[in-house]
Formats: structure tokens, C-alpha cells, sequence
């Protein structure tokens, strides 16, 4: 049952707006650096526009797309209103103000820092300023989540919490704390000098905290994603959650070990020592826990499914899925991104493997794989499943969508296997020009076009997508009925106090974080003379 | 009646199947951990050990990256020591001279902004971060040319910032450290 209809379309249709113009960007990008461009262009566009996709596709785009699909789910999933209704129109406004910002200073070339900020590069404050707006707005998200949890847990004592919000919470905590990482960054290292109140910054500091949001953020990203395999794809396809306990262990994991891992995104920086990379490593590797646990569920789940269905067999299951259902395509083409992402993942872990590629093409490779390919082909279908919910009119163009959902797939694959490859020979990563005529790089060349042909493809898989939401919003009126999450095949009567609170886990969430960043950012504050100059940024300067 | 049974017994074997796959996760985990570390103590690949810092304002005045100190410096052990400094958009020396065979030590940091540095062809990749000095222990197997890019975002001219390394062969390094106390690829 959806109420706030409004607010929920709101942010799908600001997320795939911004969606679709961060995806333009990246298109040209692949284009202007590889082979196939042959004029000179100046160089600092191509970082603009470098720092206008990064900020769009990874603050913008998943936190709208979070924001929106967790007040689906706390309407849905708890058949109540959302309480905080005005609140939750503060943060969207926020987060649209905040980009809109942010955008400015960075499309008139006063903040080519990148999103990653690397101080001592210091651009234009605005830009910083509305990615605050953005976290901010995203922080009020956070509250409303936990504020209808509890009120829901107060009025149903002793009931279990749908596993759609209990998922979404974790999600909501997760962000709240991990997000504290680049707050702490920008706010008491970065503005003050960018608002000229001082002119040195710490930049192995200020890379520590920027660590402790970046890999968490991924995890943000991603819980979207895994609550639509827990929670929407047994039902699409007329089957059954094969585990709700295994479910909620799967996203404990998240909030608990997703944290403290952010250093393996600085093996090779010089300002943090050997033990504490190690025990970032270590914590790595747990986080792929939660991952394989989650792959076991839904393929099981799956099977379910198709036996229902009359698949037989060992194998010939597969065959008897329901493979017309856009959901059901995209959760495999995702789990097999997932598949190929996560064996990346697994390498990069490993500061031996690491070193090999570390700052190459491969990197961008594997978070487009995961975060492009495996994550943003599940806001797809959340986008599909949820349309008709939103708009009470049919979206049936499903030729239309397996098109589009196959088109991601392979331009997705065709974009970063050849990036991976390259980066394995050694290709830097955000370059705006490579000379291709040089012998040591000629033959990378190849690699470089096909994977912009990989782009263009992606382009006309996302321009496809919003022709179908599009069409959508003017389809035959008729009423969706209830939306309904999966139930699991063995619902469970009564359920642990472990796996229907978070008290433990949030303080296991913070514990670790001061456990594993503690000692490094205390010794870095206690470290003197590592201030340096700032380096102002911008057109004109 | 037997539907509930049929239910449990059916619960009992989910549960059982589901802990098994929950098992060899975390044996696969643990196997890919346990290979890293002892990969790590036993090639001794491990990150830096400490951190070091040094003020990028007076780099150029005193201390060791000052620009008569960078280049190749041959050690009394044999072993060679390399110190470069990246900045806003170039390394100093733009072309680093190795031996072969050699253990070497780089000794590098930044004069600006953060940069980082790769060798192509090898898996020699490391950060320069203004403030703290990098210090990174390799060996090279064969003479050969490398270029060498910066590989972290440092400014509008990061694409332009290529540096390059040139491994030459064990006794010409010798003989040309027996001339010159610091050596690039110019001497």
C-alpha cells in the first residue's frame, strides 16, 4: 500500500534524471581519451566533466534511488504511512538545491577536483557546500527510516520486522555512519580552506577520512540492490525467499564489516603503516561473506521458482525460469556482473595483487562493473516493479525492457572487460589524453575503442530506460493493487532479538571504526608538520 | 498433521544445506586471506612499514630531496637508492636509471598536490602524498624501458605528467656510478 506516491515518483524521476545526464558525460569521456577522437579539445573539460559524473552517479543518483525505494518499502512493507511525511520533502528538496549547488561551480570549471576532493587541491566552496546539502538531505532520510522502525516495533511487540525494512535500515544506518567519514573531511579540513579562513591542509589526514566513507559508500549503493534479490525477485517470479534468517544475517554483515575495510583504498599511500593495512585487508575479505551467502539464497530461491514452474533436473531448472520477465533477466545478468566484480573485488583485496593495479584502468573498471553494471541494473528493475505502484497505469512494454536490460548487460561487459585489461598493462586512470602513438602505449589502443563503443552502448541502453518510464507515465490506466514483498519459503513465528534489532550491531558498526581508524587518524592529528600548502583549483587562476 | 511435519523436516534440510554453504564461504574467505598474509610475511610484500613525513615548503632548501640529492645513488652494500619528487606535472628526474638485478630502494614524495607513480610493465605502484615520503623497496629482472605515468588526478595537466625508467645492465650502472654520485638518464 502506497501513499505518498508524489514523494516516492519524485525521487525515482530526480535520480534517473540526473541518471541520464551523469551517463552522457561518462559517454563522451570514453570517447574523447580513447583512439576514436582525433581533434585536440582542452583537457580541463574533460575534468569537469569527470568531477560532474563521479559527484552526480555516486552522491546523487543511489541516494535518491535509497531514498525513494526505503519510503516504498516503509509504506509497503509496514502497510502504514510514512511518518515525517513533510521531513522526507525537506531532505529531496535538499538533496535537488545541494546538486544543483554543487553543479555550478563544477560546470563553470572552479572545482575540477574530482569527487574524490583530493586536497590539497582545494575548488570553489560551493561545490563542497552542496555536497553537504546532499549527505544533509540524506541524513534526514536516515532519521525517518529509523523513526518509523521504532514506532512500527513499539506498535507490533515481539513481531518480526518485514525484512524489507529491516533491510532498509540497515542501509539507512550504514549511510549515516559511513557518510560521518567525508562530513568530517570537508567540514574541518576542506572548507575552511576553501572559504580562505586557512590556506594548509593535512592531505594524507584528509585521505584517511575520505577512505572511510568511500568503501562503506559502495555498500550503500548495493543494499538497494540486494533488498530487490531478497524481496521483490522470489515474488516476480512466482516463487519463494528461500531464507529470511540467512537474509538478515546477509545485511547484519553489511552494517557490521562494511566499515572498517576503507583502508585497502590506500595500500600504497605512505601516511598509514603496515598493521592497519593489514587489518584492512582482513576485514575485506569478510565483506565477501555477506555476498556469497546472498548468492546461495537467490539461486536457491530461484529453484524454487522454476520447480513450481515444472523445471526438472539438475541443471535443466534453469531453463523452465520464467526468462520473459524483465526481473527475472535483470537479477541474472546482475548476479553474473556480481559474479565477475566480486572475483576483481577479491583480487584488489590483496595488497600484493593490489599493487599490480592499483590507480589503473582495472579499478574503474571493477566499480563500473559492480556499481554500473551489478547495482544500477537492479534500480531497473526496483524502477519497472515499482512503476505501475506509482503511476496506477500499466507499464508493459516488456520487449522494450529486456532490449534495454540486455543493452546494459553487454555494453557493460564491452566497457570494462577491455578497461580491466588494460589496466593490467598498466593504463592510469583519469587521464584526458593518452598518446596512443607512443609504442609503450599503442597497444592499448584496441582496448581503449572498444570500450568506447561499450559506452555508447550503455548511452542508448539509459536513453531506452527513460523512454520506457516515459511511456509509463501515459500508459492504460489500471489499479496495481497492493505492493508485496517476497515471503519466505519457511516463515519464521518467532525470531531472534539479534535478527529484529540493530543495538548490537551498530555498536559492533562503531566499535570497529574506532578499533580500525582510531589509532591512524589519532597518530596523523599528532603528527605535526604535515600540513601543506594548499592548491587552489579553477579556471582563471 | 503430516503437512507439518513435511514443513519442519523440510525447514531441517534448508537449514542444513544453507549451513554448509555458510561453511565453505567462509573456508573460501579464509583461504584467500590466510594466502595473502603468508605471501605477505613470507616474500616479505609488505606495505610500508612507518610513516615518515617531509615538509613539501622547503624540500628544495635542505634535507634529502634536495634537487642535488635526486637521481640513483649506489650504496656501499651494492644496493641502489632512487629519490624523486613529483609535482604540478612532472618527475624530477624525468627519466630514472636502474640496474638490473639489484634491490633498489625509492625514496620519493611530493612538492605539491598528491600525485602517484607506476611502472609499466612491472607491479611497482605506489602514492606520493605532499608531507609524508614514500619508500618502497623493489628489483628489476631485466634492462629494458619503462614509462612511468602519474596515476592519481593532480591537476589539469595530470594526462601530460609521463616519467620514464630505463633499467640498464648491472656493471655499465656500476661504471657509471664509479663517475657520478647521483645518476639519471642524462649522465
Amino acid at each position: 500500500m502506497l501513499i505518498n506516491k508524489r514523494l516516492i515518483a519524485a525521487h525515482f524521476w530526480l535520480a534517473f534524471i540526473v541518471f541520464g545526464v551523469a551517463l552522457v558525460l561518462g559517454a563522451w569521456q570514453m570517447f574523447v581519451r580513447s583512439p576514436l577522437n582525433a581533434w585536440h579539445f582542452n583537457p580541463e573539460f574533460y575534468y569537469r566533466s569527470v568531477t560532474a559524473h563521479g559527484s552526480a552517479m555516486g552522491y546523487v543518483f543511489p541516494t535518491l534511488i535509497a531514498m525513494g525505494f526505503g519510503y516504498a518499502i516503509t509504506e509497503a512493507s509496514l502497510e502504514k504511512e510514512l511518518v515525517g511525511r513533510r521531513w522526507a520533502w525537506v531532505g529531496f528538496f535538499l538533496v535537488a538545491v545541494g546538486a544543483v549547488v554543487a553543479m555550478i561551480p563544477v560546470s563553470l570549471g572552479l572545482a575540477s577536483v574530482l569527487y574524490t576532493f583530493y586536497p590539497p587541491m582545494v575548488g570553489n566552496p560551493f561545490y563542497y557546500i552542496g555536497v553537504v546539502m546532499v549527505v544533509v538531505g540524506s541524513w534526514i532520510w536516515v532519521a525517518l527510516m529509523v523513526t518509523n522502525f521504532v514506532i512500527w516495533k513499539r506498535e507490533n511487540p515481539g513481531k518480526p520486522v518485514p525484512l524489507a525494512m529491516y533491510a532498509n535500515v540497515a542501509g539507512s544506518l550504514l549511510w549515516g555512519w559511513t557518510a560521518v567519514g567525508a562530513a568530517l573531511e570537508i567540514l574541518f579540513q576542506i572548507l575552511p580552506v576553501a572559504l580562505g579562513l586557512k590556506s594548509t591542509i593535512d592531505a594524507g589526514l584528509a585521505r584517511v577520512f575520505f577512505s572511510w566513507t568511500l568503501h562503506a559508500i559502495v555498500y550503500f549503493w548495493l543494499i538497494p540492490t540486494y533488498i530487490a534479490y531478497y524481496t521483490i525477485f522470489p515474488r516476480a517470479i512466482g516463487g519463494r525467499l528461500f531464507s529470511d534468517a540467512m537474509a538478515r544475517i546477509s545485511f547484519i554483515l553489511f552494517v557490521v564489516v562494511a566499515m572498517p575495510i576503507g583502508v585497502h583504498h590506500l595500500f600504497a599511500d605512505p601516511q598509514v603503516g603496515a598493521g592497519f593495512k593489514f587489518m584492512h585487508s582482513v576485514f575485506t575479505g569478510l565483506v565477501a561473506l555477506p555476498t556469497l551467502l546472498t548468492v546461495f539464497t537467490i539461486c536457491a530461491s530461484a529453484e524454487i521458482a522454476s520447480r513450481l514452474r515444472g523445471g526438472r533436473g539438475a541443471f535443466g531448472w534453469i531453463g523452465a525460469l520464467p526468462w520473459s520477465n524483465p526481473i527475472m533477466l535483470a537479477t541474472a545478468l546482475s548476479l553474473v556482473m556480481l559474479g565477475f566484480g566480486g572475483a576483481g573485488g577479491l583480487i584488489n583485496m590483496s595488497y600484493q595483487l593490489d599493487a599490480t593495479v592499483h590507480n589503473t584502468q582495472w579499478i574503474t573498471g571493477h566499480f563500473h562493473l559492480i556499481f554500473g553494471g551489478a547495482i544500477v541494473i537492479m534500480y531497473f528493475a526496483i524502477a519497472y516493479d515499482l512503476w505501475p505502484h506509482l503511476t496506477d497505469r500499466a507499464l508493459d512494454s516488456f520487449g522494450l525492457m529486456r532490449t534495454q536490460l540486455w543493452l546494459w548487460f553487454i555494453g557493460m561487459i564491452v566497457t570494462t572487460f577491455p578497461w580491466h585489461y588494460v589496466g593490467i598493462l598498466g593504463m592510469p586512470r583519469r587521464m584526458a589524453y593518452y598518446d596512443y602513438a607512443n609504442p609503450a602505449i599503442s597497444p592499448q589502443a584496441l582496448s581503449v575503442t572498444m570500450s568506447a563503443i561499450g559506452g555508447f552502448i550503455l548511452l542508448l541502453s539509459g536513453l531506452l530506460f527513460l523512454l520506457v518510464l516515459i511511456r509509463g507515465q501515459f500508459g492504460a490506466r489500471g489499479e496495481a493493487g497492493a505492493y508485496r514483498f517476497a515471503v519466505p519459503l519457511h516463515m519464521p513465528e518467532r525470531i531472534p532479538v539479534a535478527l529484529n534489532s540493530f543495538g548490537l550491531w551498530l555498536a559492533l558498526m562503531v566499535g570497529l571504526t574506532v578499533v580500525n581508524y582510531g589509532f591512524p587518524i589519532a597518530q596523523l592529528m599528532a603528527l605535526n608538520e604535515t600540513s601543506v600548502p594548499a592548491v587552489y583549483v579553477g579556471a582563471g587562476r | 498433521m503430516a503437512s507439518e511435519t513435511d514443513h519442519s523436516l523440510g525447514e531441517a534440510v534448508a537449514a542444513r544445506i544453507e549451513r554448509r554453504w555458510a561453511t565453505l564461504s567462509i573456508v573460501i574467505v579464509g583461504v584467500l586471506v590466510g594466502m595473502a598474509t603468508y605471501i605477505g610475511i613470507h616474500q616479505a610484500t609488505m606495505p610500508q612499514g612507518r610513516v615518515e613525513t617531509a615538509d613539501p615548503k622547503t624540500l628544495h632548501l635542505s634535507g634529502e630531496f634536495v634537487e642535488s640529492n635526486l637521481g640513483s645513488e649506489m650504496q656501499a652494500d651494492g644496493s641502489v637508492t632512487v629519490r624523486a619528487i613529483g609535482q604540478q606535472y612532472s618527475f624530477t628526474p624525468q627519466c630514472i636509471v636502474v640496474p638490473a638485478e639489484t634491490p633498489i630502494t625509492f625514496r620519493a614524495t611530493s612538492a605539491d598536490v598528491v600525485h602517484g607513480f607506476l611502472i609499466e610493465g612491472t607491479n611497482i605502484n605506489t602514492m606520493l602524498v605532499p608531507g609524508y615520503v614514500t619508500d618502497l623497496p623493489v628489483r628489476f629482472k631485466a634492462p629494458g624501458d619503462h614509462v612511468m605515468p602519474c596515476q592519481e588526478f593532480c591537476g589539469i595537466g595530470h594526462q601530460g605528467m609521463w616519467g620514464k625508467v630505463k633499467v640498464i645492465d648491472k656493471a655499465a650502472f656500476r661504471d657509471m656510478a664509479a663517475a657520478k654520485r647521483r645518476l639519471t638518464c642524462v649522465d
